[in-house]
């Protein structure tokens, strides 16, 4: 059960921040739900990687298997989360960018003021 | 080895390497050596890129062998590597790989050659370039890399380039709009692909493409189907079906693709296009490959649930291309703007490519895959070809027209065809394409999804002609918009520079070669870009007649009839009464050549006038889509969402629940 509870923090934080992106009408608050999402999706990734007892390869140990009782953190998934995470870094700074012109050009800051191209 | 065979077995990585290279060096040759030899730089790295590309294909379609490219280790290293763990990045390209390369390859190359006098006239053409090369390099990986979470990550490299070139023109707000909505999307999309991902990392601890479908094969097998495998196909098959731009989870791709400039939209076409390679992907070599052997003529079934899987897959790809096919060309009836026409456009044509590979999904490995569901196949995926092509082309015109009119209002537009002959050329090719009227090659392609989709479903069939004759209509209403009528005044006269006639030509022309011979391409293009999604051979004879299974196309004879129909009809004209004045109505001004004014009022039609009774008499069709696209971001999201889980659902619960 304790184990299940990394899990639980990862549906939270999906649907919270699904619950942001489809409620919230302010553009950076849309940013913020698009983060959330992001974080449960790494720590999705992060808590894959946590392994009882099942793990007989894992890249940096390429010649020993390991005991059945062993608590064993596999890499891959981090090497994974780390590259989503900058790749989240780039997304998030070019959306807030776009953000930052639209208010510029036109004092918009919810979503309910762009809605210039539709149709 | 010889100096040819190791750039074989390195092209993958090289492909990759000369657009990132040429990407990051654009800036530094532009401070330095100036704005000319920058053109010519960016010009020269696509033609390198695309020789590369060309090469490469020749080699894996000529020979039929996919080359395997191993970052960090030596090419084709067996996996899973003894007593190791399978981690290392592949690129793994095959027939489908190499199909796509060429498009992205052939794409690129014009909208380069167009973009150089295109970017004369604004500033930070050297950003713009670099961003090109990235998302080129992008396009290349998506289709190339036989990784899942690589894919993930071009995936994402592609959206990020892609919405960094719609704001190109900074001074405009609404391209930030776009851009915005559309990388929301693509970001929602990408963290759900990764979702994915990471339940089959989680699951089978693999993230090869290969590898992972026979995972999901071997544990089909013994255990049979789990819910992870029926979640993670509907996340996939959602997510691409979102970057292909297939309704109901097209809302932010016209937006993006009207406000980017015309070269970018071109390739933005191809970008969406990896979105359909890697929807195939996961229906084909991820899931529904493993499911059955193929030999003699015959399949053996060897895990049905897979299968059965698999063709409720199709039956939703169907779904979402008819509904693609038939919202995109009825929304863009009524457009005004000629780029959101056009966009409108592309994902009614995008249902073409998943209609005709979903019913190759919906009937794999049974009878009638060999009956119908190769054709429909293969018309779906020579579509692709000739969708970059003529869509390119049709991008391409559109920003000669922006350009040269100063509007992208197609009422503001007019008598646009009396100086730019060429453009008007240029667009009567692609129009023509588009619409499927023979002999051009969107005919050869639709035919063969027409005649196998009827014999699959008579119903869709007939839906998919329907919308050819609607996307006809409505590229009569931008000729005529665009081209025909009365000059306007404020409008500059003359041809758009060399370059971006270059450009078209270079589309064009292609066009015309695919038109002349469409069962040449399909035989060394095509098929064995089906055989390597199915494992299924086309037919080798190399003659100029395409065959659909139900009949047959050549455009020769086809050429031959018509020249034959005009001789005959200029003999009867010729033995014709002399000096007949017409009478009546038939002396009043329509199209061109006549008078254009009464009274000293230019005769126009406004082009959102021309179907005006039509859109009328459907308004009840035509105002509830009208709200539906309300501009609000977060209902286009929940429209994603809202897909997504019934995509989900329908697969995670067929066999439970249905």
């Amino acid at each position: 059960m304790l184990s299940n509870i990394p899990y639980l923090v990862v549906v939270a934080l999906m649907v919270i921040g699904l619950y942001i992106i489809l409620f919230k009408r302010n553009l950076i608050k849309l940013a913020m739900g698009i983060t959330l999402l992001e974080t449960g999706v790494n720590l999705f990734l992060i808590t894959l990687a946590y392994r009882h007892g099942e793990v007989l390869h894992a890249p940096v140990f390429t010649s020993m298997i390991l005991r059945n009782d062993t608590t064993f953190s596999l890499p891959t998934p981090h090497a994974l989360t780390l590259t989503s995470i900058v790749i989240g870094v780039a997304t998030t700074a070019l959306l807030l960018t776009f953000f930052m012109q639209l208010y510029r050009k036109f004092k918009v800051s919810t979503t309910d003021d762009l809605r210039r191209l539709r149709g | 080895m010889s100096f040819y065979g190791s750039l074989i077995d390195n092209s993958p990585a090289i492909i990759i390497a000369i657009p990132l290279a040429f990407a990051f060096l654009t800036p530094l040759i532009d401070r330095f050596l100036g704005k000319s030899i920058r053109n010519f730089w960016a010009v020269l790295g696509v033609l390198l890129a695309g020789i590369m590309t060309f090469v490469m294909a020749y080699e894996v379609l000529g020979t039929g062998n996919a080359i395997e490219y191993v970052f960090g280790g030596p090419n084709g290293m067996d996996f899973p590597l003894t007593g190791g763990h399978p981690v290392r990045i592949t690129f793994y390209v095959d027939g489908m790989g190499a199909f796509m390369g060429l498009i992205m390859a052939v794409v690129s190359m014009a909208a380069v050659i167009y973009s150089v006098s295109f970017i004369k006239k604004f500033t930070g053409g050297e950003k713009y370039f670099t961003l090109l090369f990235l998302m080129l390099a992008a396009n290349f990986g998506m289709v190339f890399t036989g990784d899942l979470f690589n894919l993930f990550v071009w995936f994402e490299v592609s959206s990020v380039a892609v919405c960094g070139l719609t704001v190109f023109r900074t001074n405009r707000g609404e391209s930030f709009e776009g851009a915005a909505k559309y990388l929301i999307y693509c970001t929602i999309g990408g963290l759900l692909l990764l979702f994915a991902i990471g339940l089959l990392y989680g699951e089978y601890g693999h993230l090869n493409i290969n590898m992972l479908g026979e995972a999901i094969a071997g544990s089909a097998a013994s255990k049979g189907l789990i819910m992870t495998d029926k979640i993670v196909l509907g996340i996939l098959v959602s997510v691409f079906a979102l970057k292909a731009g297939s309704v109901p989870m097209h809302m932010a791709t016209p937006d993006a693709y009207s406000e980017a400039p015309a070269p970018i939209t071109a390739m933005f076409v191809t970008a969406s296009q990896a979105g359909l390679y890697a929807l195939f992907r996961t229906g084909f070599t991820l899931y529904g490959s493993n499911a059955f052997t193929y030999a003699n003529d015959t399949f053996t079934v060897k895990l049905p649930d897979l299968l059965e899987l698999v063709h409720v897959a199709g039956w939703i790809i169907i779904i979402l291309g008819v509904l693609s096919m038939f919202v995109g060309v009825t929304l863009a009836l009524v457009q005004k703007d000629i780029k959101r026409l056009m966009a409108y456009h592309a994902i009614s044509q995008t249902g073409y490519m998943l209609l005709g590979v979903g019913v190759g999904m919906a009937v794999l490995a049974t009878a009638d895959f060999t009956e119908f569901g190769r054709t429909a196949m293969a018309g779906g995926i020579f579509h692709i070809f000739n969708h970059a092509l003529y869509k390119g082309l049709l991008f391409l015109t559109a920003g000669a027209i922006i350009y040269k009119a100063g509007t992208r209002d197609l009422n503001k537009m007019g008598g646009l065809g009396r100086d730019m002959k060429f453009t008007a050329v240029f667009f009567i090719i692609g129009a023509l394409a588009i619409a499927g009227v023979p002999p051009m090659n969107g005919f050869s392609s639709k035919l063969l999804i027409y005649e196998s989709v009827f014999r699959f479903n008579p119903v869709i069939g007939a839906i998919a002609m329907l919308v050819s004759l609607l996307t006809l209509a409505s590229f009569v209403k931008v000729f005529y918009s665009a081209f025909m009528g009365p000059k306007k005044k404020e409008m500059k006269g003359g041809e758009v520079p060399n370059s971006m006639l270059i450009g078209m030509a270079v589309l064009a022309g292609m066009i015309v070669v695919f038109s002349i011979a469409p069962s040449l391409v399909v035989r060394s293009l095509v098929d064995p870009a089906v055989e390597a999604l199915t494992g299924v051979a086309g037919d080798t004879s190399r003659n100029l007649t395409l065959f659909t299974g139900e009949g047959a196309w050549n455009t020769i004879v086809f050429l031959g009839a018509v020249l034959m129909a005009v001789i005959v009809a200029l003999i009867l004209h010729s033995r014709g009464q002399k000096g007949t004045v017409p009478k009546g109505e038939g002396k009043k001004p329509y199209l061109w050549g006549n008078p254009t004014e009464i009274d000293g009022r230019p005769i126009v039609v406004p082009g959102s006038n021309v179907y005006w009774g039509f859109t009328q008499a459907l308004k009840k069709y035509f105002d509830p889509m009208d709200r539906l696209h309300s501009g609000l971001i977060n209902e286009y999201v929940f429209w994603l969402i809202l897909m997504a889980g019934i995509v989900i659902a329908t697969l995670g619960f067929w066999g439970v629940v249905f």
